[in-house]
């Protein structure tokens, strides 16, 4: 695991090609993190929550903490914001530790899952609370209200109380109150978990919308993947209070750096098989008989087990296979339109998952099929489910 | 087979309520009809009254100063006790509700605790311990401190203390139940946008706990102006309350019609009271501090 701690403690330079770009981040900026989390441990009696957490996160990006529940992402968000007390490391908000400064003092701003809301407060004196308390002046607090309002187009709902408002407004209205006063982070607690599958696709898109426009430092926990795919500038990963791996949503997908990630992202095939053959190209026998031929990016030895790990997406079926072909029988279809899933019984009690667009006909279930995958659309794990590098 | 019985049908629901409700008809619908019927009645000597209707009784009350000096010292002490349950309430129920200790339970336990002993003795064991006898006059004397015993009992002091002694945990669980039906992530809230921990108590915890705390007071108030042992064991002739003077009109004087026409004043002034919380409060918050 020490590479794991290397990637993300290092300060990742701006020509690294991250996709997403600090908004307005100049050089300086960039040196300067907004929230810097070094070696932070966080027990709580004797359950260690999180362990050895370090991340760096820049100005103005989107950062997303990702994993099941009981991994430790919550805990993190709540120690940014004061709630949790950490038991050991750092915390850094634009470079000045926040370990002792009490949760009123410190300038940010928390969406909560449940939403929040003060319910015997208007939505005006919701919005205007973190401003009253900054001492803002009365008519400043009115047009700042109004503009945060305009922000998540519930404008003219000042003197609404929250019972009024459905879920998915209610939750705009949290939104407008923690970015009305500008804080440094803005912490967002599941904010969509409570909400229905449409009203959630909407907040997505709307969320990411108002953190583009305002420029601020957003950090998302979710357990959901996508959203944690389409939202994030980075993703980290967590599993069981540590990281498993921190990287944009592409590089966490595509090349996943441990079993773990490989398996709650997109639900991979997971091939276990030995090495076979290594000059030139790897070859690898699968547990179920096959032999495949697979891109590895340093030579590996011959006899050392390996896992093969293939997104449905790089699967084709029937005459798309190309190389590695593998012949199977269709044990499910599920039809999606556009596409269908297939799962695929490949012997020696392996099934495998194909999506892949319907060609001519969709294949039905029992009839037998070749599945197949480019040597270089997969990424090896070793023995101990890192990824091979 | 059309008339089958099932478990939501309306019929069962009667049949269920039936028990209660005749219940409360035969036991308090039609007493207080009776009572009511009673406060027309003619009053000729002790003990004798005749059913020749007459508005006497009403008038007595509504003309005579005597009647109005009780009903306002009842509503003041009833005031005063339940004010005092508040300000002494709040704090228990607000710790219990704050505590980090593990067993919470036996916290509200022992607020029930003191139920379990008979009421009249709670109060007879107040006459110990403020009494000329009682343990702090003795103790006082002992010390040196005074010469001869501070008079505590029969003043209207003792009996309020003794309806604080009594109504305290009622106040206590009002207050708790609303508190623990406050979403602790509003205070999480509050802080994170600038509150210092008691700001977010005046801005969050005090104001969504108001409504038990009203329930609280009405309860108090009410079980205060109605009571009749405390004043009579802990207080003087001149400390009785209304509920003493009705005890006095119908068990001394045996003047049944004025007792209940006394009854019946008492009855309409604390339920306007509790209509008057009904109308803003709702009544489910009494009955949800009730049932613990």
């Amino acid at each position: 695991m020490p590479d794991r701690s290397e990637v993300s403690l290092s300060p990742r330079p701006a020509s690294a090609g991250a996709p997403s770009p600090a908004a307005g981040g100049s050089a300086s900026e960039a040196e300067k993190p907004a929230v810097e989390f070094r070696d932070i441990d966080i027990a709580y009696g004797k359950f260690v929550a999180v362990r050895d957490f370090s991340l760096s996160i820049r100005k103005g990006s989107f950062v997303t903490l990702l994993g099941p529940s009981g991994c430790g992402k919550t805990t993190i968000l709540r120690s940014i914001a004061g709630l949790v007390d950490i038991s050991g490391g750092q915390i850094m908000i634009d470079g000045r530790r926040v370990d002792d400064v009490p949760i009123y003092k410190r300038n940010i701003g928390l969406v909560f899952q449940s939403y929040a809301l003060f319910p015997h407060k208007t939505v005006f004196d919701n919005v205007a609370f973190g401003l009253k308390y900054r001492n803002v002046p009365k008519p400043e607090i009115a047009r700042r209200v109004g503009q945060a309002l305009d922000m998540v187009r519930l404008p003219g709902s000042e003197k609404k109380l929250p019972s009024q408002l459905s879920g998915g407004q209610q939750q705009r209205i949290a939104l407008a109150r923690a970015i009305v006063f500008e804080p440094q982070v803005l912490l967002l607690d599941e904010p969509l978990s409570a909400l229905d599958a449409n009203m959630r696709e909407e907040m997505r898109v709307e969320i990411k919308k108002i953190q583009k426009a305002t420029g601020i430092t957003a950090i998302f926990v979710t357990h959901d993947q996508e959203e944690a795919l389409s939202m994030s500038d980075r993703i980290v990963v967590m599993n069981a209070g540590s990281v498993e791996q921190i990287g944009t949503p592409e590089e966490v997908y595509e090349t996943p750096a441990t079993a773990f990630v490989a398996d709650f992202l997109g639900k991979a095939n997971m091939l276990a098989g030995t090495v076979s053959k290594s000059d030139g190209t790897t070859a690898v026998t699968l547990a179920a008989g096959q032999t495949v031929n697979v891109t590895s990016p340093r030579p590996l030895a011959s006899g050392s087990k390996v896992t093969v790990v293939v997104r449905p997406q790089k699967l084709s079926i029937g005459a798309m296979a190309g190389a590695n072909r593998l012949s199977g029988r269709v044990v499910s279809t599920s039809y999606l339109g556009g596409s269908a899933i297939y799962e695929i019984d490949i012997g020696g009690k392996t099934n495998v998952r194909a999506n892949a667009p319907i060609n001519g006909h969709v294949v039905r279930e029992g009839e037998t099929i070749e599945v197949g995958f480019d040597p270089g659309g997969c990424v090896l794990l070793d023995e101990s489910g890192q990824r091979i590098s | 087979m059309k008339n089958r019985w099932t478990l939501y049908d309306p019929r069962l629901a009667w049949m269920l309520i039936a028990p209660v409700l005749l219940l409360l008809i035969f036991f308090l619908v039609l007493p207080i009809a009776v009572m009511a019927v009673y406060t027309f009645f003619t009053f000729v000597t002790a003990g004798v009254e005749t059913s020749a209707l007459t508005a006497a009784n009403w008038h007595e009350f509504l003309t005579d100063s005597y009647y109005h000096g009780f009903l306002l010292k009842t509503l003041r002490v009833g005031a005063m006790t339940a004010l005092l349950c508040g300000v002494l309430g709040y704090f228990p129920a607000y710790f219990i509700w704050a505590t980090s200790f593990k067993h919470k339970w036996l916290l509200l336990l022992l607020l029930i605790v003191p139920f379990w002993i008979s009421f009249t003795i709670r109060t007879f064991s107040w006459i110990n311990i403020l009494g000329e006898q009682g343990v702090i006059n003795v103790a006082l004397i002992k010390m040196g401190i005074i010469s001869e015993p501070l008079p505590m009992l029969y003043t209207e002091g003792a009996v309020i203390m003794g309806l604080l002694h009594f109504l305290l945990p009622y106040m206590i669980l009002n207050v708790y139940v609303s508190l623990e039906s406050i979403d602790r992530t509003l205070i999480s809230a509050a802080r994170s946008m600038g509150c210092t921990s008691a700001q977010a108590f005046r801005e969050v915890t005090l104001p969504l706990s108001l409504p038990g705390l009203a329930a609280g007071l009405l309860l108090c108030f009410v079980l205060a102006a109605g009571s009749y042992v405390t004043p009579q064991l802990l207080g003087s002739g001149r400390d009785a309350l209304f509920g003493n003077l009705i005890y006095d009109t119908i068990m001394s004087e045996l003047n049944w019609p004025m007792g209940a026409t006394l009854s019946i004043v008492l009855f309409v002034v604390l339920g306007f009271f509790a209509a008057i919380y009904t109308r803003y409060m709702g009544m489910s918050q009494i009955v949800k501090g009730l049932g613990g």
